[in-house]
Formats: C-alpha cells, sequence, structure tokens
C-alpha cells in the first residue's frame, strides 16, 4: 500500500525530470545544429514569417483591447487622487515591464507554439522526420532549428508591437473620449519611463520568453507519441507548460531586475 | 541459416541480435548477405522484425550485438557523420510515402538534390521532371501532396528515393493499402528502377503474389529468425509448413490462429478442459 503510494508519488516526479534532462539535451543539440539556420537564413525567414506575421493579428488587435481596458482602469483609479494626467506613465510601465511581454508571451505560445507542435508532431507521426534522416539531413538542424530560432526573433517584435498597440488604446481611451490633457499623457510617459530599466529589462523578458516558449513548442513536438491522441496531448502541454514557465519565469525575472532604482 | 546467391555482396549481416530490451529479444541469430544488384524481399507475419531489419541495415537502429555491413562499412560502430555520408548513397521507401507536405511534388523530388548537391536550378528541373517522368507522374509536378492519390503518392516518394541514383533502395511495405492497379505499377516500377539503376534492393512485405513475381529471393522470418529462404520458384515449390502456410494465406499452422491463452474453460470458470 505505502510502496504504492510511493511509486504513484514518484513516478511523476522520476518523469518530471527525465524530460528537463531530455529537454536540456535537446536545447544543446539544436544550438549545435543551428548553421543552417544561420548560413540558409531563408529557412528561418520562412518560420518568421509563420510564427510571426500570421501572429501579428492577433497581438495587435489584443494589445489594442488591454489598452483599452488599463486606460479606464487606471483613469478610474488615478481620478480617485487627483492625478489621471499620470495615465501615460502607468500604462507606458505596466505595458513595457508586464503586460506587454507576459500577454504577447501567452498569446504567442497558443496561436504560434501550438502550430509548430503540431506541425513538427504531424511531421513525425506520417514519418517525415524519418525519411529526412533517411535522406542523410538532419531534422533537427532542417526543421527544428529554423522553428526555434523563428520564435525566438518573433517575441521581442511581437512583445514590443503588443505594447505600442496597447499605450495606442490607452491614449484612445483617455485623451480622446476621456479628455485627459495629451501633453500631460506623452510628456509625463517620456519622462518617467527608462530606457534601460525598463525597455531593455522589458526586451530581455520577451527574448526570454520566446526561448523557453519556442523550446517547449519544438520539443513538445519533437517528442509526440506518434499517434492522434500523442499529438493532441502534446499540443496541449506546449500551451499549458509554457503558461507556466511564462508566469514562473516573469516572477523570477521580476524578482532580479526591479528592485527599485538607487 | 545461409543464402544460397553467389554475386558480391553489398549488404551482410553476422549472427544479428536485437532487443529493445532484455525481455523484448526482436531478432536473432540472423545471417543473410543480399548481393549487388538483386531484389531481394523479406516477409514474414506481422511483427516478426521485418521493417526492424529493415532499419538496422539503414542505420536507424543499432544491432545488440553481431554485425551489419554495407558495401564492406560496418554499420555497428559508424559514426552519425559516417552513417549520412553512407545515406547519401541509400533511398528509402516508406510504407505510406512520408512526402513533406509542405512542398510540391517537384519540391519533393527536388528535396535531396536541393541538400546535397550544388546543381544548378535548370540541372535539377531536368532531373526532376526526369524522375517524375519515369513514374509516369510529370504532369504532378505542381500538385501538393494532399492532392494525390495513395498510390500516386508512393510513386512520387519512390522518385524522391532515387533522386540521387542510391546504389541501395529500401522499400519498407511497398503495396500496403493499394488498388490492384496501383499494387501492379509499383511492383513494376520497383523492378525497372532497381534494373535500370544497377541498385541493389530490398523490399519488405507481405504481399506474396506480387512479390512471387519480381524479386530474385526472398527470406521469411518468423518470431525474429530466417526460417527459409529461397527464389520465387523454390518458394512456390517449398513443402516447408511455413512457406506452405504462408504462400497458400492458411489461417492456421506453424503460425498459430489463436494466441497463446489459458485453457478456454478455465478463463470461462467452467472447470473441465475441452
Amino acid at each position: 500500500m505505502l510502496a504504492r503510494f510511493f511509486r504513484k508519488l514518484g513516478a511523476p516526479v522520476v518523469t518530471f525530470i527525465w524530460r528537463l534532462g531530455f529537454a536540456a539535451r535537446f536545447l544543446s543539440a539544436i544550438l549545435m545544429n543551428s548553421g543552417a539556420s544561420l548560413f540558409r537564413f531563408q529557412l528561418t525567414m520562412r518560420e518568421l514569417y509563420f510564427s510571426g506575421v500570421l501572429s501579428l493579428l492577433i497581438i495587435m488587435v489584443s494589445g489594442f483591447f488591454v489598452g483599452l481596458v488599463l486606460g479606464l482602469q487606471g483613469y478610474e483609479t488615478l481620478q480617485r487622487y487627483g492625478s489621471s494626467e499620470a495615465l501615460g506613465i502607468l500604462v507606458a510601465l505596466t505595458l513595457t515591464r508586464e503586460l506587454g511581454p507576459v500577454v504577447a508571451a501567452l498569446l504567442f505560445a497558443s496561436r504560434a507554439g501550438s502550430a509548430v507542435t503540431a506541425e513538427i508532431g504531424l511531421m513525425k507521426t506520417t514519418e517525415q522526420l524519418k525519411a529526412m534522416d533517411m535522406m542523410a539531413v538532419n531534422p533537427i538542424a532542417r526543421v527544428v532549428a529554423p522553428r526555434f530560432w523563428g520564435g525566438v526573433l518573433s517575441m521581442p517584435l511581437l512583445a514590443g508591437l503588443f505594447t505600442a498597440m496597447g499605450i495606442l488604446g490607452a491614449w484612445v481611451i483617455g485623451v480622446k473620449i476621456i479628455g485627459v490633457d495629451d501633453g500631460a499623457f506623452w510628456s509625463q510617459m517620456q519622462a518617467a519611463v527608462d530606457f534601460r530599466y525598463d525597455l531593455v529589462n522589458g526586451f530581455i523578458k520577451s527574448v526570454v520568453f520566446g526561448v523557453a516558449v519556442s523550446l517547449i513548442a519544438v520539443f513538445e513536438g519533437y517528442d509526440t507519441e506518434p499517434t492522434a491522441e500523442g499529438l493532441s496531448r502534446a499540443i496541449t502541454r506546449t500551451v499549458v507548460v509554457s503558461a507556466l514557465a511564462i508566469l514562473a519565469l516573469d516572477f523570477v525575472l521580476t524578482s532580479f531586475m526591479f528592485r527599485g532604482k538607487a | 541459416m545461409e543464402t544460397t546467391l553467389s554475386a558480391e555482396p553489398l549488404v551482410e549481416m553476422r549472427d544479428l541480435a536485437f532487443a529493445y530490451d532484455r525481455k523484448r529479444p526482436i531478432l536473432s541469430g540472423i545471417n543473410l548477405t543480399i548481393p549487388k544488384g538483386k531484389l531481394v524481399a523479406i516477409m514474414g507475419g506481422s511483427g516478426s522484425g521485418k521493417t526492424t531489419l529493415l532499419r538496422l541495415i539503414g542505420g536507424q537502429l543499432r544491432a545488440t550485438s553481431g554485425e551489419v555491413k554495407v558495401a564492406g562499412n560496418s554499420l555497428t560502430t559508424m559514426s552519425r557523420a559516417d552513417l549520412y555520408k553512407m545515406r547519401r548513397s541509400m533511398g528509402m521507401l516508406f510504407q505510406f510515402g512520408a512526402l513533406f507536405t509542405d512542398l510540391t511534388v517537384f519540391e519533393n523530388v527536388a528535396f535531396p538534390m536541393r541538400e546535397h548537391t550544388d546543381l544548378p536550378e535548370s540541372a535539377i528541373r531536368d532531373l526532376v521532371l526526369l524522375k517524375l517522368n519515369a513514374v509516369g507522374l510529370r504532369g504532378a509536378a505542381n500538385l501538393m501532396p494532399s492532392e494525390l492519390s495513395g498510390g500516386m503518392a508512393r510513386r512520387v516518394a519512390l522518385a524522391r528515393a532515387v533522386a540521387l541514383d542510391p546504389m541501395l533502395m529500401m522499400y519498407d511495405e511497398p503495396f500496403t493499402g493499394l488498388d490492384p492497379i496501383s499494387l501492379g505499377v509499383i511492383g513494376s516500377l520497383i523492378r525497372s528502377l532497381t534494373d535500370a539503376l544497377g541498385a541493389t534492393s530490398i523490399m519488405v512485405t507481405h504481399d506474396i503474389v506480387e512479390s512471387l513475381q519480381i524479386v530474385d529471393h526472398i527470406y521469411f522470418l518468423s518470431e525474429g529468425k530466417i526460417v527459409a529462404e529461397g527464389s520465387p520458384d523454390e518458394i512456390r515449390a517449398s513443402a516447408d509448413p511455413f512457406v506452405h502456410q504462408f504462400v497458400h494465406a492458411q489461417a492456421d499452422g506453424p503460425v498459430r490462429f489463436h494466441m497463446k491463452a489459458k485453457p478456454f474453460a478455465e478463463e470461462l470458470g467452467l472447470g473441465v478442459s475441452i
């Protein structure tokens, strides 16, 4: 009875550690086989298009709506303390430091991450990866690495666009509709947002999330059990594990990055 | 069991054994020789180890013990880089074609040429059209794999497999799921391409009727061992019970219809043996 309890408890832990180790080895294999992605850059450009350009619509529309909500909520709170002119600062800092990288990464994982897992998983299920391997073409170099780098390069660009659209949304609702002073909105934002402390840290976050989501997506696709059920499980895992990884990494990064300026 | 084929060997297996783990031996005591320029079939029931044997020859799996040699090179100890060099002169037709679904028929056939040669675009175009013409699908060059029937997809995959004129061709269940016309077309293409390229071909299949018409030699596998071999005529005339059961598609024989199990009466709790 007790042995069975420990077995049930231990098996998922052992599996988790095994998969973590496998993912680390997989990342090193991607890095070692990234030559084709860099020297035949059109392979990576194609993935940049599929992961990045095709995610533009959802990212920009979501960013705009998040900005609208942030503008409304921010104004509602700030006007209680008579500082509604600080709306620009609140929106800009919230978006550059947190919401931009985090929400863009969550959307990216759902839109592009799941698509990458499905594509690689289906290639495995239909023996396309084996066929490539038998043609003396390394699937990690030809299929996995370009998709990984396409995701890593897309993520900061998408986070930047999300943030820009969010600020636009907040400006529309705050300045154009509610009537916050236009000059105060932009000038206070310009004065308060620090390039290195806020923008660079936000950029670093989006790069880290890009690496995490892209790695999870290609790993889950490559490690798919080659059945319909296995593929569906892999896609679900990509979205769930990516979301958890993004939120956990965000906490770690925030605790190191934002400790108050000296 | 040792082959009786006499020409210079391209593939040799000596005392080969393979297992995924100690409890599940897949192949054992395999000794076979596949001569250059011959079309050889490896036959046997489902789960007999045929595809595993093919994967060992292609270097996708490594033998647990014994040796696999292709063109005199031992695959057992070969590095991945050397294996990839070797695979440039191998072609493999997968059971369902395994065409790249995001590429057109033309690009699928051009894929190995683009990856492994520096040929100019005009030469690649001519070669691809030549290969597609050989399988009768030059007119399908601009179609996507999703627009092809099963038989057409298999023919395109065949054109892709022979794109670099391999010395060794491997076919994994090439006849599965094909209508009689497509089956005949694929069978004659396998034979004619083997002869035209001067290649050596190994075909894993359980389609006895088609195989007896096109191959030079047949090996029978059962439970991971070679249990019979011979030319098509020898196989047709064989009195070996296993070969007889296989050739005449009999439900029961050395390969039992019923899987090993407890007596049925005991299973039903009747307490008597029937």
